[in-house]
């Protein structure tokens, strides 16, 4: 199939034809008209060649609509550049012994639900024993020493346990998205790391069902992680990061340590 | 028809055992009052408002007779003391300590006896109010149609209660039977009820009395539009359970989410404050007909719902031991369970349907409370409306009462108003379309459901016996609920914990057991369709 990567449009069953789908719901008692206004709508949105499929009154002072259309935009992907987390991922064994060789002593992360957010299932599934779909959590790997301080936290809590136990990384977990409240509460926590002053050597990370590892960079974060992440892609991450910034630190300086060498 | 051959001497020690796992913990319940349960004495006696930092004033009073150590005597011994000694009305004492011009360590402490005839007459107005609303709830019951159950349930949270409004009765008239009013993220750890309507929320709307109020107000409306009665649901839970009661009873709600364990385990509140309160508040639901739902789905959550689904039965165990000491008839407790294993696990509709009438056979009274899948919810909303039809159907196979909707957009938004349209249809389609199917099948005998079931069975009750054999607060601290440790000394809440006095008196549970125990009392809680 010869696809253009610069002019890329939705497959219905043909190449370019365009073909979409789509539901909605318009505040008006249905009637021809109520049906018309959906077809009008999928137009102005860029469709032709609108049906409207399917069309059903909802408490009738609502109609419900499923509509097609072919899409007229098309999209240059070449044009595409998207931040991805910077990390091998790794099994449980080998993230044990990337930190045991290359770092050299236990990784100490401290973890929680910030703000009002009271949803841990996400921070639980990362950091408790117990884990996430067969995997250990942080707290199982014998070369992490971890803090689930849970939910609610204050993010002033959060920063000064983290001073408190001398953390190599932060991470944050954010359920809740209503009305964009997690961007203020993220903004909030990077710049209370910042203003801490300890902002270079811990490494800030996000996490959640809304986050997106372009979103978390936005923000000032090192990391976001979405849905579907397992305990050993935030350990790879974490542990990569730390041996590099470990690395740069030592570079600096001038010095190189001997474990560095492979 | 023939039902899952469960063994039923097995059934009867797990609920011996939980019945020892009540009683262990019952004579500390008894020992203690609260700040809530005093708050909502104060409420049920018609304290009720905010000052002008919107502080509301059943804890300011409490939080005075704290402060001077007044409380393990009862709130209500004090107040009874104020009308006495100024010889005050009720509602003239309460203003006079509302306005400040009254403090109760000012006032001299009188008779118990005395204080008893005073107040004694109060609470039982109150209580007759509450009494005439369960009655009015049971007249419309009567009055209106009902359907068949699964009953549906549907949540709306917009955040705003007018908006809330909108999309209630919208659901109402697709065909929901209960509406939920999902509440504010983080109200269950404010140690106060905010007060008034409100129209700005987190995952939900705050559950305030006015709130309460206005969505009641509609869905009777709705109730008298669709010719059915629409049942309103809120959470009974957190810091102020008791008070939430309270309010529920004043405002003719149907159901509460009231679970004995799930603050200690899933909110991190201490564990005495929960026993404590989750005493009072289902008492006061006993009183007031509502039913309760309990929250055995949050177990599934984190824990996985096939190796952890023996936690679940154990836990309807325990709380069904403790709502009985609190006088809810079992058609009051609506136990919950959830539809949560991993879609890929080969067979996994027959472990679900096996656990379901698993719990049908064993609770048998029980308005069961089924809940949809969420965990396994992924944004593929074909896929998921697909596992919500499964769903529905476990639900009307096993004849589950309270049927909560899964919604196909699960994990990607509260609640869209097609959302639930989309969610009534798929219900109303399988559930009638299957609707006997409950009749006509049987299952095999030693087959995979029936030793399913069994094992589950099996697994409840040795934990159960363990329980009881260390305590309650023992095996929460030693972690064996939901994986997750809380200290008898941790948690929020515990300074609002106070041992009672000798003199310590709250007219209310007298009345409310009295009631509740009496030969008389039998709430009617759903239509005819339900007890035949």
């Amino acid at each position: 199939m010869d696809v253009n990567m610069t002019r890329i449009r939705p497959y219905g069953d043909t190449l370019d034809d365009g073909y979409m789908q789509l539901s909605f719901t318009l505040p008006v008692p249905l009637s021809a008209e109520a049906r018309k206004a959906a077809e009008i709508l999928a137009e102005k949105m860029g469709l032709e060649d609108v049906k409207v499929v399917y069309a059903h009154s909802i408490a009738d002072s609502f109609s419900f609509f499923v509509v097609y259309g072919r899409c007229i935009h098309s999209v240059d992907m070449t044009a595409i550049d998207i931040p991805k987390v910077d990390a091998d991922f790794m099994s449980y064994e080998e993230i044990n012994e990337f930190i045991e060789k290359r770092i050299g002593r236990k990784i100490v992360v401290v973890a929680a639900c910030t703000g009002t957010d009271a949803h841990t299932v996400g921070i639980d599934a990362i950091i408790n024993m117990k884990g996430y779909r067969g995997e250990y959590g942080l707290e199982r790997y014998p070369w992490f020493v971890t803090y689930n301080l849970g939910s609610q936290v204050p993010n002033e809590d959060l920063v000064a346990k983290a001073i408190q136990v001398d953390a190599d990384a932060i991470l944050v977990s954010q359920v809740v998205t209503q009305r964009n409240i997690h961007i203020d509460n993220l903004t909030h926590l990077a710049e209370l790391v910042e203003a801490e002053g300890i902002r270079d050597r811990v490494l800030l990370i996000v996490g959640g069902p809304r986050i997106s590892h372009e979103l978390a960079i936005e923000l000032g974060y090192d990391a976001g992680f979405g849905p579907g992440t397992l305990p050993s892609h935030v350990g790879s991450f974490i542990a990569q990061a730390l041996e590099r910034s470990i690395r740069n630190r030592a570079e600096a300086k001038g010095a190189y340590p001997c474990q560095m060498n492979p | 028809m023939m039902r899952l051959d469960i063994d039923m001497a097995l059934v009867d020690r797990a609920r011996w055992a939980a019945s020892r796992i009540a009683d262990g913990i019952q004579p500390t319940i008894d020992a203690y009052t609260t700040t809530s349960i005093e708050r909502c004495v104060l409420r049920l006696l018609g304290v009720n408002g905010v000052d002008e930092n919107d502080v509301p004033l059943p804890n300011i009073i409490v939080d005075q007779a704290q402060a001077s150590g007044l409380l393990e005597d009862g709130i209500a011994y004090w107040i009874g003391s104020a009308m006495l000694h100024e010889g005050a009305s009720l509602p003239e004492v309460i203003a006079r300590l509302s306005s400040g011009k009254l403090s109760l360590d000012k006032v001299r402490p009188q008779d118990r006896e005395g204080v008893e005839q005073t107040i004694q007459h109060e609470a039982n107005r109150v209580c007759a109010n509450i009494t005439q609303l369960r009655l009015e709830r049971e007249q419309l019951i009567t009055e209106l149609n009902s359907t068949v159950p699964p009953y549906l349930y549907i949540i709306v949270a917009t955040g705003n209660i007018y908006e809330d409004v909108i999309q209630a009765k919208a659901a109402a008239k697709c065909g929901a039977d209960i509406i939920a009013v999902i509440r504010s993220t983080g109200q269950s750890l404010l140690d106060y009820v905010p007060y008034g309507p409100t129209t700005e929320g987190f995952g939900g709307t705050y559950a305030t009395q006015a709130n309460f109020r206005i969505m009641r107000e509609a869905l009777d409306e709705a109730s008298r539009e669709c010719g059915r009665y629409i049942r309103l649901v809120n959470y009974c839970s957190g810091l102020c359970m008791p008070e939430i009661a309270a309010m529920g009873a004043l405002e003719r709600l149907d159901m509460m989410l009231n679970d004995a364990m799930y603050g200690i385990l899933f909110r991190n509140i201490n564990m005495l404050r929960t026993f404590i309160d989750q005493h009072f508040s289902r008492m006061i639901n006993a009183y007031a007909g509502v039913i309760i739902n309990t929250g055995e789905d949050n177990y599934l959550t984190t824990a996985d719902a096939y190796e952890e689904a023996h936690t679940v039965l154990a836990s309807q165990f325990i709380n069904e031991a403790l709502a009985l000491r609190s006088g809810l008839e079992a058609g009051q407790i609506g136990l919950g369970h959830a539809y949560e294993m991993d879609p890929d696990i080969t067979d996994g509709f027959l472990y679900e349907l096996a656990q379901a009438e698993m719990a049908r056979i064993i609770f048998p009274d029980a308005p069961l409370k089924y809940m949809p899948p969420t965990k396994h919810m992924t944004g593929n909303i074909f896929k998921g409306h697909l596992m919500d039809a499964m769903f529905n159907l476990a639900g009307v196979i096993s004849g589950q009462t309270i049927q909560l909707l899964g919604i196909l957009t699960e994990h990607v938004h509260t609640p869209h108003l097609q959302d639930r349209y989309l969610a009534i249809e798929n219900a109303k389609y399988i559930m009638n379309n299957a609707r006997h199917l409950r009749e006509e099948i049987s299952y095999k005998k030693g087959g995979i459901m029936e030793k399913r079931a069994n094992e589950v069975l099996a697994k409840a009750t040795s934990m159960l016996e363990q329980v009881a054999d260390i305590s309650l607060m023992s095996a929460i601290e030693e972690g064996m609920f939901a994986s997750i440790k809380r200290e008898r000394t941790g948690g929020r809440g515990l300074d609002g914990v106070i041992r009672k006095s000798e003199r310590y008196y709250n007219p209310f549970p007298e009345i409310f057991m009295k009631e509740i125990t009496s030969c008389n009392f039998s709430p009617v809680l759903w239509g005819d369709e339900v007890k035949g």
